[in-house]
């Protein structure tokens, strides 16, 4: 049975035909965000813009100190990843390092920008007739407006699309599960702009080569699902459906997703595009739109604001480089018992340290928990054993093994135990009774094998370098034994000492010859 | 008994030459050995083993000339390698060969270095560029931190620099504490 005849089952008998190992149930805390309409924020008086919005190299800055910039012009270059552009038009005030939303908490290169209110924005190159155009020129018009995946890996989008074009795509799948608690964004951007999403599917799919566009929902967002199948976009599009899978933490996963609409499981190490499909979350193909259509790079994107340490939880459009201090106070500020800030959901995010961290790429959602969200630290406690962690895993892996593995230090049997297939979604954190910090456990041990990894390769670099020295410091021995072997034969050799003789008698004939001739050739020179 | 005699050393002439042959086609140029413990040393070419860099100390353990216990750069870890690959018993560092440090690069103080060349022949891995009296500099990515072209400076321009690590390259720290839990009601 093929893929789409399996989707196209699955959803006729509204039931979903498979499932993934493992996951929660958790309590989902969105409808608190989702009560307001999305809207822009005011400016904020400063835009602090990071180079840096993505793994990979850190990306070059294209101005300088003082310089005006437009807005959606581009501010960041970096080769094989995504560009950043300008979100405002006004001044550079400064290029400096400042603090950033990552989970290090340290400080990176940013573009701090002071807008000048005018919203001027750059002359913008929509692709016109998109209908027509071909791939190549759809991905580079992604990679020129800075796309990268909004779900929270932030992977470029035009790498993606690129790589699943050449690996023969056949299903898009636009993940609207946003199945993390209190994150409401995607909901709200699927309610609010349901035509821009399918017109972006249209277009990933052209770019992709694509037959099939499935969007797959969680089957509590009714009102998402009104709304897509509602728009004009979905009445004239063809191949598109709109799937509702349970809400199941963490099922907008992607390999977890993939699982739940086909059956088949990502292969370890492999990608979704070896099975012929590829995911991409909702508000990055709502950029696309925006990219394709009218040119507009990716200078903001939906954030939600939310949490008990919220006065009035809600939904914003916001620009990246804006500060989440201003964000905070568009919501009425902090509540009293406010205790911990954090980026992403209460599963996956890290911890913010200062509310001056700007919104970035991947900000999805600002978490400010109140005291009374947060459980009294824990001591940890022995490994019972118990097992939980395992029968949650959603990657199907042994926590409590690794875990020991990883304590120990034995990097061959953590890597046997596939820890690169843990996805960090927090399951087993949050099962464990012993209070183990089984996931900051597997980070800091992918961290190790990464290490490793590059230290690995700095040791083959090494043996190589010093292997061609040692070769080359025995090939200029050889070279000096060789040249006075040869000395010390033509010491020995008669005939070769008197053809030498010979030789520099000659030479020492010709150069008197030469010399007067030299003399006057010079003389005629200066006359 | 005559005919058993004849098929056993019938056996034994068609086995010596099928070894023979073996022996020849399969022969093994570089001892793997050798190469096994090569693998295992950091190939900082540091010399602190008293050997002229990881091969020859590789060399110098397979011979049972050297002990496993005399690579600093290693440290406990690559001694813990070295037993269970040689099947001896591990044991702590010789602290005459000195002490395990974190990894380190050196850098050149272009402003005091007057390009005698000294150090990039003392470099194991050339990783330093440079000329006759023209500056020199440590390529950053290919240094080893082994500071053997320290010595050799006439005027000791050469510092000892900590390898650095950006948000690209950061890593977890180790978790040594619960931290709090978010409790979802």
């Amino acid at each position: 049975m093929t893929l789409t005849r399996q989707i196209e089952l699955a959803q006729e008998a509204g039931i979903r035909t498979h499932h993934f190992h493992g996951g929660l149930r958790l309590r989902h805390h969105k409808k608190v965000s989702c009560q307001v309409a999305v809207e822009r924020p005011p400016l904020p008086e400063l835009l602090v813009v990071p180079l840096l919005q993505h793994a990979g190299d850190v990306t070059e800055p294209l101005v300088a100190v003082g310089d005006n910039v437009l807005k959606g012009q581009q501010i960041g270059q970096c080769q094989p990843c995504a560009a950043v552009h300008s979100p405002v038009s006004g001044t550079v005030e400064a290029i400096e390092e400042r603090p950033m939303s990552h989970p290090s908490g340290q400080p990176g290169p940013c573009v701090v920008i002071r807008p000048d209110g005018n919203e001027q924005w750059v002359n913008l190159n929509p692709l016109g007739d998109w209908l027509n155009a071909s791939s190549d020129s759809l991905i580079m018009q992604m990679q020129n407006c800075g796309l990268a995946g909004l779900g929270g890996a932030v992977f470029p989008t035009h790498a993606k699309t690129l790589d699943g074009r050449d690996r023969k795509t056949h299903t898009l799948i636009l993940n609207g599960v946003e199945c993390e608690p209190y994150i409401s964004c995607d909901e709200m951007l699927m309610r609010e702009q349901p035509g821009k999403i399918i017109l972006g599917a249209r277009i990933l799919r052209r770019a992709l080569g694509a037959e099939r566009v499935v969007i797959a929902i969680e089957d509590q967002m009714g009102v998402v699902e009104m709304a897509l199948t509602g728009s004009a976009e979905f009445a004239e599009s063809e191949n598109i459906s709109v799937v509702k899978v349970p809400t199941i933490y963490p099922e907008g996963g992607e390999r977890q997703l993939i699982q739940v609409l086909t059956g088949l499981q990502v292969p370890a190490g492999g990608r979704p595009s070896d099975l012929g499909l590829v995911c991409q979350n909702v508000a990055t193909a709502a950029a696309v739109a925006e990219a394709v259509t009218e040119g507009r790079p990716l200078i903001e994107r939906y954030v939600t604001v939310t949490g008990n340490g919220i006065s009035h939880p809600r939904n914003f459009k916001a620009l990246f480089g804006t500060p989440v201090s201003h964000l905070v106070d568009c919501c009425g500020g902090y509540t009293a018992d406010v205790a911990r800030l954090v980026v992403g959901g209460p599963m996956m995010g890290y911890p913010l340290d200062s509310d001056s961290a700007p919104v970035v790429k991947a900000s999805n959602c600002v978490l400010a928990l109140s005291a009374r969200d947060i459980a009294a630290p824990q001591p940890e406690m022995p490994c019972i054993r118990c097992g939980e962690c395992a029968r949650v895993c959603p990657a199907l892996l042994l926590p409590q093994q690794l875990h020991l593995q990883i304590k120990n230090e034995l990097w061959k049997p953590v890597e046997e135990y596939g820890l690169s297939a843990c996805i960090e979604c927090g399951c087993c954190d949050y099962v464990c009774p012993s209070h183990i910090p089984l996931v900051d456990w597997f980070r800091y041990g992918k961290g190790e094998l990464r290490k490793q990894a590059l230290e690995n390769e700095a040791t083959e670099l090494a043996r190589k370098r010093f292997e061609e020295r040692e070769a080359r410091l025995l090939g200029l021995k050889h070279q000096r034994a060789e040249k006075m072997k040869h000395r010390k034969q033509m010491l020995n050799d008669k005939t070769m000492q008197q053809d030498r003789i010979r030789a520099s008698i000659q030479r020492a004939e010709s150069k008197g010859k030469r010399k007067p001739d030299e003399q006057t050739g010079g003389q005629t020179d200066d006359a | 008994m005559l005919i058993s005699v004849l098929i056993l050393s019938a056996l034994g002439v068609a086995f010596g030459l099928g070894l023979g042959w073996a022996a020849l086609r399969f022969r093994v140029d570089s001892d793997p050995v050798v190469d096994r413990i090569d693998a295992l040393l950091p190939q900082t070419q540091c010399a602190q083993c008293g050997y002229p860099g990881c091969r020859p100390y590789a060399e110098a353990i397979s011979r049972d000339e050297a002990d496993i216990n005399q690579c600093p750069p290693g440290g406990d870890a690559g001694i813990r390698a070295l037993a269970d690959l040689l099947g001896r018993e591990a044991k702590p560092l010789n602290p005459e060969n000195g002490e395990e440090t974190s990894k380190t690069v050196v850098l050149i103080d272009e402003a005091r270095c007057i390009g005698c060349t000294l150090c990039i022949q003392a470099c194991p891995v050339d990783a330093i560029v440079g000329a006759a009296k023209l500056m020199h500099t440590v390529i950053k990515s290919e240094c080893t931190g082994c500071n053997l072209c320290l010595p050799p400076c006439p005027v000791d321009c050469i510092d000892i620099i900590k390898a650095e690590t950006k948000p690209p390259r950061w890593l977890r720290p180790r978790p040594n504490s619960a931290l709090e839990k978010v409790v979802l009601q």
